[in-house]
């Protein structure tokens, strides 16, 4: 795999100089505002979906670029005018692997091509308005498996996904996702370093076919205490993991919100020679699930990121909204992005 | 950023300056270990991995992996050894050099490692082409490399050889592949000296000096190699081997060679070899004489056996209680001697399931409490989960013997457990690790899988007569699924255990939203390591009633706290809160008109009598005693301090009573009164046309439970228009006398009489109010004349009618106690005065309104927002300032924040 030849994106370029002239801004979540919709089980099906499927759809969001294109559009579009330079497309789970649950792994590349299509079309809405330069990022999800853990405690040399599975199951979305017009990858939420080295790998192997290498963008979220991910790595472990992706950036997201976040991500940033990114959710989930944190709050935890020079990117994860980022665009707007070494 | 050698386990390994030499751990080697080809070969993982232990115990910074040996599938075993490993934190935490000749092999372990390993290696053996294409693999796999030096034409045996190869390999990675400098380490071939063949006699020398080259003029590329091919010739001599490769080690690494596959235990300090073995080993390494090898042979047999020991761990733990050797093993994941001690605490334990029940789930309740903290993480849990296993192995034939004496039959589960994932979620890590953490502790699991809908949950749960669900869930949909799981539940008449967990979920939830919809018991598992806990006590014939009582109690109370606090959040707008007000039915309602209106004095008080009157359980309360009198005289920790204390009580009140030290004064009046609003108006007279004073209420604003009004006193007052009502009010004092005999108490140093004499002051105006207000039902205003309570039975209230205070929860605005000063010509009759802070002096009085409607009780205004007290002041005719400064502690808003009202 000569991988080292691809020429880069001309957005890599364009995207290192502003994470280094300004903190860019991430959208929010995806799911908070699709759940705002209260879309009941008939309106995830749809007569412009092709792909059909005998399983319940409600709660798979990411068939919704195909079933309520329309509504997803408006989410990315409200997001780019809340102040989002960067948009995610709604294909956290567009991989064989995760839409296996829901039956419908044959609509994978439909619902990558259109997830990377719908967030292209509202970001030219956007910019036709303001003229400003946004950017989509190509949103791939961890999966519901982990390839370096067991799941049966009796035989902890059992995997119930391999490496070569997560690579095809990868390979299949971000093909999608390129050919959808997106501008960059985004691997997020990793619990587990194996999966996105196997994500990372085939990213290398879709940009070697493509000829054209987009810039990546790598999440890992810690939700223990202990300050390790989900398998079990520091910060610093995890970024030598992924350090090879030579990523545009580096990250966290999800967890417990900003606040217990911190640490983490200045560990992390201490440890990166790449830009780095940071959306955590709103706050920690009340008993109900939901998120209080307001906008204002929020925002001001991000920009104390800002403040102790930890950032580049930011955003909003889980619980997040418009208000949420246009609050968090104000916040960091006179901030000075991280210095990358 | 400095380009610097960086790999990762679970923890990162940073190759910086300061680290002269790395330790590759050698013995996870089949080719440099027997005994671990053997294991291997036998499949004795378990074994292979206490190999792998040890070395990282001894301290080896990375480890070497190698399964290439001829009677295995080396790519099956280094997968499988990988994916145990991982498995295995305290193993797992540095990173591993994947080692085969073989690519395919180590393609198939560059699969299974998170972090970020090693190549052991490429080269360039079958052509450049192969050697980028491996190479570019190491980089898309995210590894370092080790390059041999090895073309085409062989290994590379001289300096010249070895320098060339190195660096044509490094112009082709670097230039070529782009692989960062920093993550290539070169191994320039360590070969056997002393062979007694003359052309090796040099090897030693050609890879010192190639050391450095290499490390002068290839930027950041390391060198490393495998020193045991050194001594080969003097196999079966240990002590020799380890001189000669700890005099190799000195003189290699002085060069910049720094990193080497050494055995980690058994490396011995060049400054502590004998110095005549120190000479000749280095006369040999350094190819400094000809008869160099003749002469470590002489001397080498008389230090033959004399290895140094292998390091052993650290055991002093075995020496500990067996309780504390089950818990450390637990807590380390360490299955060695698990068996064993079970087994010892087996023997001390009355019956095998006290093991489980004692030792061993304190053990797991120990790993509970530390990945609470933080302090273990997820994969040591699992690890303790599976120790767990293996003691609840040993311990369950001996349940099933016992079992089986007292004539059960055969193995049976500890319970059948259904485990799903409710539907609309996807998400199962957690579920699947509760099931097997169960499943280890002998319960039969049932694991429906995800995305399933309650019908299904139902169906299984009656067809295989479980003993238990659990739900899991990690979106917040999940919540409201799983409450409709529970109400699913009762409407089928189930009632075994819910048992709640998933990230999202949490105890609040399960006792506000879930425990309400289900009369079975439904418990919140806060994580895995709790759910062997919860199961067995819920599943135990023994604990499962008390335990459910004691869960039940817990929810409840979370359940009330959480509304308390909700409630405690939540005002309503003051009008939303008045359209909220208590409305009693006043049709019909009479009461009785008093023996008089206006103020009276009250002073025929008998102090005897008012003795009879006092509650002594505030009394204790004064001398920090906490308990209800009289029970408290019996208390079995404070109950002599209490009798002792009440003795003296009894004696100095005989002495109050028989010396008179007391005035008790009091006055009592009585006006028409009605309510308006949340004011209660009062009259000069019956005609109810000329308005004598106005009392204030204060209304209750916080959100409450449908059909519970938003209280204030006016609404025990019959409204204006409705029937004729009353309100009276009293102050009572047991004078002023209290404070000079405190005084002479204090001048004769007798301070415990001086704290006496007030507490007991204290008590006789309270019971001059109880005494007072029975006189005011039975004769005064008359409403209850036949009323028969013994004194000490009107503690608990049970009477018509309250005597709430100014200042206190009902109407906590001292200053009404002005208006009520004022009507009853207080201070003139009692000798009572207001301060300015409006206490009343002296400070053993009490003061009230008599309300006399049979619903009125005691309650708390709680917290008012801004609205009502805008409302309130402008009704007293007070400046806002003014109430917000009175009402302070019962604001529910910040007073300096004006400007955003």
């Amino acid at each position: 795999m000569q991988i080292f030849q691809i020429p880069d994106s001309p957005n890599t370029d364009l995207l290192n100089r502003l994470a280094r002239e300004r903190i860019l801004i991430l959208d929010g979540a995806m799911g908070t505002q699709i759940q705002a919709l209260g879309l009941g089980e008939e309106d995830f099906h749809g007569c412009a979906c092709r792909h059909h499927s005998d399983h319940p759809q409600k709660g798979n969001n990411d068939l919704l670029s195909l079933t309520q294109p329309a509504a997803v559009e408006e989410i990315h579009f409200r997001y780019a005018m809340a102040g989002a330079d960067i948009v995610e497309t709604n294909t956290f789970s567009a991989t064989t692997i995760a839409q296996a649950d829901y039956g419908m792994e044959a609509a994978v590349h439909d619902l990558n091509v259109a997830g990377a299509r719908l967030a292209r079309a509202a970001l030219d809405r956007a910019t036709a308005i303001d003229g400003r330069p946004r950017f989509v990022a190509g949103a791939v999800g961890p999966t519901n498996r982990t390839a370096s853990l067991s799941p049966d405690v009796n035989d902890p040399g059992y995997r119930a996904v391999t490496f070569d599975d997560l690579r095809r199951a990868y390979g299949a979305q971000v093909r999608g996702l390129m050919e959808g017009g997106a501008d960059l990858i985004l691997i997020e939420t990793i619990f587990d370093t194996l999966n996105a080295k196997a994500a990372i790998f085939a990213c290398m192997e879709v940009f070697a076919e493509a000829g054209r290498r987009l810039p990546l963008m790598i999440s890992g979220t810690i939700t223990d205490a202990s300050g390790r991910t989900l398998s079990g790595q520091t910060p610093t472990a995890f970024w030598h993991s992924v350090a090879h992706a030579r990523p545009f950036t580096v990250g966290l997201n999800c967890a417990l919100g900003a606040s217990a976040m911190r640490p983490h991500l200045a560990e992390l940033a201490q440890a990166a020679d790449v830009a780095v990114c940071a959306y955590p959710n709103a706050g920690l989930p009340n008993a109900f699930g939901q998120y209080d944190e307001g906008p204002e709050e929020t925002a001001r935890q991000v920009a104390d990121f800002a403040r102790e020079g930890l950032v580049n990117v930011v955003g909003g994860c889980c619980g997040t909204t418009p208000d949420h980022i246009r609050a968090i665009a104000e916040a960091v707007a006179d901030l000075c992005p991280r210095s990358v070494k | 950023m400095t380009r610097l050698l960086r790999l990762s386990g679970l923890e990162p390994f940073t190759l910086t300056p300061d680290i002269p030499f790395v330790n590759v751990g050698e013995r996870t080697n089949v080719t440099g270990s027997a005994r671990f080809r053997k294991l291997i070969v036998n499949r004795d993982y378990a074994a292979a991995l206490e190999v792998a232990r040890d070395q990282v115990e001894n301290g080896a910074q990375i480890i070497d992996i190698n399964m290439d040996e001829g009677l295995i599938d080396s790519k099956a075993a280094m997968v499988e050894f990988l994916n145990l490993l991982a498995a295995e934190p305290d193993i797992a935490r540095v990173p591993v050099m994947i080692d085969s000749s073989r690519w395919e092999v180590i393609e198939a372990g560059l699969q299974c490692v998170q972090g970020k390993p090693v190549v052991n290696s490429i080269s360039m053996k079958e052509g450049e082409a192969a050697f980028r294409h491996q190479a570019g693999l190491c980089l898309a796999y995210g590894a370092a490399v080790v390059v041999m030096a090895f073309d085409e034409t062989g290994q590379a045996d001289t300096f010249a050889r070895k320098t060339e190869i190195c660096a044509r390999a490094y112009r082709i990675l670097v230039d070529e592949v782009g692989f960062p400098p920093e993550d290539i380490i070169f191994d320039p071939n360590i070969f056997a000296v002393a062979t007694g063949i003359e052309e090796h006699n040099n090897y030693g020398v050609d890879f010192i000096e190639a050391t450095r080259w290499i490390r002068a003029n290839l930027p950041h590329a390391h060198v490393s190699g495998g020193v045991s091919n050194l001594s080969f010739s003097f196999r079966g001599n240990d002590a020799v081997r380890e001189a000669m490769h700890a005099v190799f080690l000195y003189h290699a690494i002085a060069a910049g060679m720094d990193m080497g596959i050494v055995n980690a235990g058994q490396l011995v300090v060049y400054d502590q070899i004998e110095p005549e073995l120190r000479t000749r080993c280095e006369d040999v390494v350094l190819n400094r004489r000809p008869d160099a090898t003749d002469r470590l042979l002489e001397i080498a047999d008389r230090f033959r056996g004399g290895a140094k020991e292998e390091k052993g761990r650290d055991l002093a733990w075995r020496d500990w209680p067996v309780e504390k050797r089950l818990e450390h093993a637990l807590v380390n994941g360490i299955t060695e001697f698990i068996e064993a001690d079970t087994e010892a605490a087996r023997l001390n334990a009355a019956r095998p399931l006290d093991v489980i029940e004692g030792p061993l789930m304190a053990g797991m309740n120990v790993v509970g409490d530390l990945f609470g903290a933080g302090k273990m993480f997820l994969p040591q849990v699992v690890k303790s989960a599976r120790v767990m296993k293996q003691a609840v192995a040993v311990l369950l034939p001996f349940m099933e013997e016992e079992k089986r004496l007292n004539g059960g039959s055969g193995r049976e589960s500890a319970g059948k457990i259904l485990m799903a994932t409710v539907k609309g979620d996807v998400h199962d890590i957690g579920k699947n690790i509760v099931g097997v953490v169960l499943a280890c502790n002998n319960y039969d699991i049932i694991d429906l899988g995800v995305m399933v809908p309650p019908q299904k949950i139902l169906e299984v749960a009656k067809a295989e007569k479980v003993d238990a669900i659990g739900l899991s869930g990690l979106i917040t949909p999940s919540l409201d699924e799983m409450v409709h799981m529970a109400s699913e539940m009762e409407r089928e008449g189930l009632s075994i255990p819910l048992l709640i967990g998933g990230a999202t979920t949490s105890k609040v939830h399960t006792a506000v939203k879930i425990v309400p919809r289900y009369s079975g018991p439904a418990v919140y598992v806060l994580d895995a390591s709790r759910a062997v806990g919860v199961v067995s006590n819920l599943l135990s014939p023994t604990q499962k009633v008390p335990y459910i009582a004691q869960i039940r109690a817990e929810y409840a109370e979370v359940s009330d706290r959480h509304e308390r606090a909700e409630r405690a959040k939540l005002r309503l707008p003051l009008a939303q809160a008045r359209a909220n007000a208590l409305k009693l039915d006043w049709s019909g309602y009479q009461v009785p008109v008093p023996q008089f209106l206006g103020a009276r004095a009250v002073d025929d008080w008998d102090l005897a009598e008012i003795a009879r009157y006092i509650d002594w359980t505030p009394f204790f309360q004064t001398w920090e005693m906490r308990g209800v009198y009289p029970r408290i005289l019996e208390d079995e920790a404070q109950g002599a301090a209490a009798r002792a204390l009440f003795a003296d009580a009894q004696d100095m009140l005989a002495r109050i009573i028989a010396e008179r030290w007391f005035r008790p004064r009091a006055v009592v009046g009585f006006w028409p009164a009605q309510t308006s609003g949340d004011d209660i108006r009062l009259y000069c007279g019956e005609d109810r046309q000329l308005p004598l004073a106005t009392l204030h209420s204060l209304r209750q604003q916080h959100a409450k439970r449908a059909g519970r009004p938003n209280l204030a006193l006016a609404d025990f007052v019959a409204p204006e228009g409705g029937p004729r009502d009353y309100v009276g009010g009293f102050v009572v004092t047991a004078g002023p006398e209290e404070a000079a005999i405190a005084d002479a108490f204090d001048r004769a140093n007798d301070n415990y009489s001086a704290i006496m004499v007030k507490a007991l002051a204290d008590r006789y105006a309270e019971a001059m109010a109880e005494m007072l207000h029975q006189r005011v039902r039975r004769e005064l205003w008359g409403y209850a004349p036949d009323e028969a309570f013994d004194p000490q039975e009107l503690i608990g209230e049970p009477y018509r009618g309250i005597r709430p205070a100014p200042g206190y929860p009902a109407q906590p605005d001292h200053t009404e106690k002005r208006t009520l000063f004022r009507l009853l010509e207080a201070e003139a009759h009692t000798g009572v005065h207001l301060t300015e802070s409006m206490a009343m002096w002296p400070g053993s009085s009490v003061s009230g309104l008599y309300l006399a409607h049979p619903e009125s009780h005691y309650f708390g205004v709680a917290k008012v927002e801004r609205d009502q007290v805008q409302d309130y002041a402008a009704r007293k005719g007070m400046s806002q300032d003014e109430a917000e400064r009175w009402l302070a502690p019962v604001l529910n808003y910040d007073p300096a924040a004006k400007a955003v009202a």
